[in-house]
């Protein structure tokens, strides 16, 4: 058996070697390659390794590998294959023996790992970087290491296992990088940075969200809290109208029964406490009513009116109103309108009303017991240009002009007053600051001046703050809430306007306000305020003579009697009058003079007896006729008893006392009576004022004689009066049950079974049944046709008309008497009392 | 006649009744009532008061021929016949009314019947003469619509 065998490599020192032992067997090696030349004659089977490998080879017919050692000669670590060879073919399933007589030789080889992985590695990456070890795993416990450096841990780690084809032995490498990797800066860079990025992009976001959440929860706490303060609102106005029906209803029930009350029998002291519950009532009823407006204008719910209305009567009846409480005081009040304020203008008659009422009052409140109330109209372009200004009373007013003999100033009342013009001398209107100029409105000054105490300097700032009065005491003193200026600023602010005022303490106040009113036609006039049309004035062309010694008082009086179509003349005293009187006997002006009217500051018994003696005089010498009129003459006065007034009328000196403040339709009442029937046009004219009066009116006539009820019923048909007529007391009776549409009724007073006398009464109570009803509130007041006091115009009819007759019909409740059959003028008299446009 | 012609009658007519006190200045004025729309307001009255006079002077009559007059009965029938009288304007009558009045206040049985012939006189004057003026105004209307 010759094999051949591969030995270890020796430094060629074959003196190091020690000749083999004596064994059985002994496996040299023969051949060999010339680089392990060294090994030749060396015995493979002297290692133990080889031995092993000899064996194992021989026995198994494969390939075989020693577990690493160091070589002979390069003392590298390595590895031996080693073949066997046999000499013959051997079956695969071939036992060991057979195996080991087969065999011939070995064949052998010697891998130096450390060069055979250098080498391979060489041609595959620089060695620098990656690491690698070879480790025999055969067992897995201790790995033998084949090659590599000591392990550095560098984490990671790649292992492959080798196969050297020996099945029993197991070889891996294990490659990992030499130096640790350097931290993956880039990368570490680029995840950080995205990493920002993307918790910018999520903070973003997430403040964006929730700060849409948060507007959005802001949003709902504003709807709720708009839908509250939209509550609010509403339950306000819904508070108002409660109040203002709530209120006013039991108020109204308390003014009814007062006025019930004072409708009976009660004597002074009662009358008295009735009277003044019915005034504080009254009062009571405008302060809630001006609350309430107060808090309209606030919620800006207050619109004015646009009709036409005529300035004149609606001055009028506000100074009528308030002259009780003037006169009383013995206060004189007067109004004037200018020439040039058209008669008929458009706007809110009923707030201009109230903003004139209120300024009045004041007035009248704050003055105590002289001097004078005069309420002026003048239109704004009289006061542009004050150089010429043609209205004396515009005139008067602007200069105040002291009579040093008398003390008394060029006034209504002779009292010092404020300078009117200091009142509006800051309004944008008058100073031509006012840009828009529209020439279709007329603008209109009111000027509401007054005597009394005046406004206190600290206190004239907040005059027209609202519930706030000059003084904590003025409503103690003068009473009020302070709310009337205010409501009247913003009135007058509605109606594009300014108030202002001039005050002095211990001298008196001056208010002004101005107002656009548009132009109104004459014709649009509401039937209530056409009252009288000077063009067919029963007055026109008669002439009047004016004795005052105020010339201010005079103009007043002047300008209303202008209203009536008569020219008018003034002097200043009772000795001029008769000069001028004496001077005119010649003219014709003397012949159209149908009046004269004497102030009550004049007023002299012994000049107005000669005044009147020297025009009987007159009258004789010129032989006219004793039926020829003289001049009526007219005591003008303010505060008057009526006994006094009777006294002077009865005394003959005078024809009649007129009253202040003037008044349009009692001037024509009073003159109609003095002046009589001067001309046949007199009677077509009351015709017509009857047939206004009665138009439509519904009259219930009650008569038992047939004849005496046609006539009747077509007497008053003539007028426009619709009627109907009863038979008997009781059919008056359930005619005039309340409720029922009847505005008035004419009653006969002998009739059989009922009179008229008892139906009446029975009629009167019925009625204040009802009242009750209405005031206590038991009834409402739809059920009867919302009429709160029942009370119907009843005339009694008769043939003869007797004192005690007279006072019967009063006395059972009747209104008013006219004879059977109709006389027109007294119908006319007797009517206009119930059917007077109340104004 | 023509239209014109009975017009003229007629007003004479009246004028006459004025003047001799038998009309007064009432009657006048119910002849101003009468218009378009009261086309027939004066026969109306005329016809209405008729009636009425003559059932209270027949009342009156009777009320006089009892043995123990009432006379507030009476009183009351003679204020109604004063009351037509001066609603129609009949002034002779209702002065006669007044005489009968008086009688009656005074209790005077005799005194009333001689005021009730008075009474009875007038009232049969005024009817004939009412009777001629409604004869005349007929015509009148009668040429009017006959001429239209």
């Amino acid at each position: 058996m010759e094999t051949e065998d591969q030995t270890l490599v020796q430094d060629c020192l074959t003196e190091n070697l020690d000749p083999a032992p004596i064994k059985d067997e002994y496996a040299p090696v023969i051949f060999s390659q010339e680089t392990v030349s060294h090994i030749v004659s060396i015995d493979m089977m002297s290692g133990q390794q080889d031995l092993e490998n000899i064996l194992r080879a021989r026995a198994t017919g494969k390939g075989v590998l020693t577990s690493p050692f160091k070589l002979l000669k390069s003392n590298h670590l390595g590895v031996v294959l080693t073949f066997a060879v046999y000499n013959k073919d051997l079956p695969p399933d071939a036992i060991p023996e057979q195996r080991t007589e087969a065999t011939v030789g070995y064949l052998g080889a010697s891998y130096d790992v450390p060069s055979l992985v250098e080498k391979l590695l060489h041609q595959l990456a620089s060695k620098q970087t990656i690491v690698v070890n070879v480790y025999d795993t055969t067992n897995a416990s201790a790995p033998i290491s084949m090659y590599g450096t000591d392990i550095t841990d560098t984490g990671l780690l790649h292992v492959s296992s080798l196969d050297f084809g020996d099945p029993l032995r197991k070889h891996e490498m294990h490659c990992r990088f030499k130096q640790k990797p350097p931290l993956p800066w880039m990368a570490i860079n680029a995840s950080v940075g995205v990493l920002v990025i993307t918790l910018l992009v999520g903070h973003i976001f997430h403040a964006a969200i929730c700060r849409i959440a948060k507007v959005e929860n802001d949003c709902r706490e504003m709807m709720e809290l708009k839908a509250r303060a939209e509550a609010a609102d509403v339950a306000k106005s819904q508070f108002l109208a409660t109040v203002s029906h709530e209120i006013r209803t039991p108020m109204n029930g308390v003014l009814g029964m007062l006025k019930m009350l004072m409708d009976t029998d009660l004597d002074a002291i009662q009358r008295d406490y009735a009277e003044t519950a019915h005034a504080s009532g009254k009062d009571l009823i405008s302060l809630i009513n001006e609350v309430l407006d107060q808090a309209k204008i606030e919620s800006g719910r207050l619109e004015l009116e646009d009709v036409p209305f005529d300035l004149r009567n609606l001055l009028d009846s506000i100074l009528s109103l308030s002259s009780d409480k003037s006169n009383d005081k013995g206060i004189e009040s007067a109004v004037y309108v200018s020439d040039r304020v058209p008669e008929v203008v458009v706007g809110d008659p009923g707030r201009f009303r109230q903003i004139i009422t209120n300024l009045v009052g004041n007035s009248i409140k704050f003055t105590q017991d002289k001097g004078h109330i005069f309420v002026s109209v003048h239109l704004v372009d009289e006061m542009k240009g004050t150089s010429d200004v043609g209205d004396k009373v515009l005139q008067q007013g602007l200069n105040l002009v002291q009579d040093m003999s008398s003390k008394t100033y060029n006034t209504l009342s002779g009292f010092p007053v404020v300078d009117r013009w200091r009142s509006w001398e800051n309004f944008k209107m008058l100073n031509g600051k006012d840009a828009k100029d529209d020439p279709e409105k007329i603008r209109l000054l009111v000027t509401v001046e007054d005597t009394g105490v005046g406004i206190r300097l600290d206190a004239q700032d907040q005059i027209f703050t609202p519930f706030v009065q000059a003084d904590s005491s003025t409503s103690r003193h003068y009473g009020g809430t302070g709310i009337g200026l205010s409501i009247s600023k913003h009135l007058v602010e509605l109606m594009h306007g300014e108030i202002g005022f001039a005050s002095e303490p211990g001298v008196g106040s001056t208010f002004s306000f101005t107002g656009a009113f548009g132009k109104g036609e004459v014709s649009s006039l509401d039937s209530k305020w056409k009252q009288y049309d000077p063009v067919v004035s029963e007055f026109q062309g008669l002439g009047a003579l004016i004795i005052d010694n105020r010339s201010i008082r005079a103009e007043v009086t002047k300008y209303h009697l202008r209203r009536l179509g008569i020219s008018v003349d003034i002097t200043s005293s009772l000795e001029s009058a008769c000069t001028y009187v004496s001077s005119i006997f010649t003219t014709s002006a003397f012949a159209h003079l149908a009046m004269i009217l004497i102030d009550k500051d004049v007023w002299n018994q012994e000049t107005v007896l000669q005044l009147r003696s020297l025009l009987e005089q007159h009258r004789k010498n010129c032989k006219l006729n004793v039926s020829t009129n003289l001049p009526k003459i007219f005591l003008l006065g303010t505060s008057m008893s009526p006994v006094e007034r009777s006294k002077l009328k009865t005394s003959g000196f005078v024809d009649n006392v007129l009253m202040k403040p003037l008044r349009l339709s009692v001037l024509i009442a009073c003159f109609q009576e003095a002046l009589g029937r001067t001309k046949g046009k007199v009677r077509g004219k009351k015709m017509s004022t009857l047939g206004s009066l009665l138009r439509e009116k519904r009259i219930l006539v009650v008569d038992d004689n047939k004849v005496n009820r046609r006539v009747a019923e077509g007497a008053l048909k003539k007028y426009g009066a619709i009627v109907t007529c009863v038979e008997r007391g009781h059919d008056a009776l359930n005619k005039l049950k309340p409720p029922h549409t009847f505005d008035a009724c004419f009653m006969d007073l002998q009739m059989p079974e009922m009179d008229g006398f008892e139906a009446t009464r029975q009629i009167r109570s019925a009625e204040s049944e009802v009242n009750e009803k209405l005031a206590s509130g038991e009834v409402s007041i739809e059920m009867y046709g919302n009429v709160s006091h029942w009370h119907i115009p009843i005339l009694a009819m008769t043939a003869d008309v007797i004192q005690a007759t007279y006072e019967k019909c009063l006395k059972c409740g009747m209104d008013d008497y006219v004879s059977k059959p109709f006389e027109e003028e007294q119908l006319y008299l007797a009517v206009a009392r119930f059917f007077e446009s109340g104004l | 006649m023509d239209l014109a012609a009975l017009k003229t009658q007629l007003k004479n007519f009246v004028q006459s009744m004025f003047e001799e006190g038998v009309l007064d200045n009432q009657f006048s004025q119910i002849q101003a009532l009468q218009d378009s729309t009261n086309p027939n307001f004066v026969e109306e009255v005329i016809t209405l008061f008729c009636n009425d006079a003559e059932r209270i002077i027949n009342e009156i009559n009777r009320n006089l021929g009892y043995q123990n007059v009432d006379f507030s009965n009476l009183d009351s029938y003679v204020h109604q016949l004063k009351g037509s009288s001066s609603s129609i304007g009949a002034n002779r009558l209702k002065l006669a009314c007044a005489n009968l009045h008086q009688a009656s206040d005074e209790r005077n049985k005799e005194g009333c019947l001689q005021a009730l012939q008075l009474i009875t006189c007038e009232y049969c004057l005024l009817r004939r003469k009412f009777q001629a003026l409604l004869h005349l105004e007929r015509s009148i209307v009668e040429l009017e619509t006959n001429q239209k």
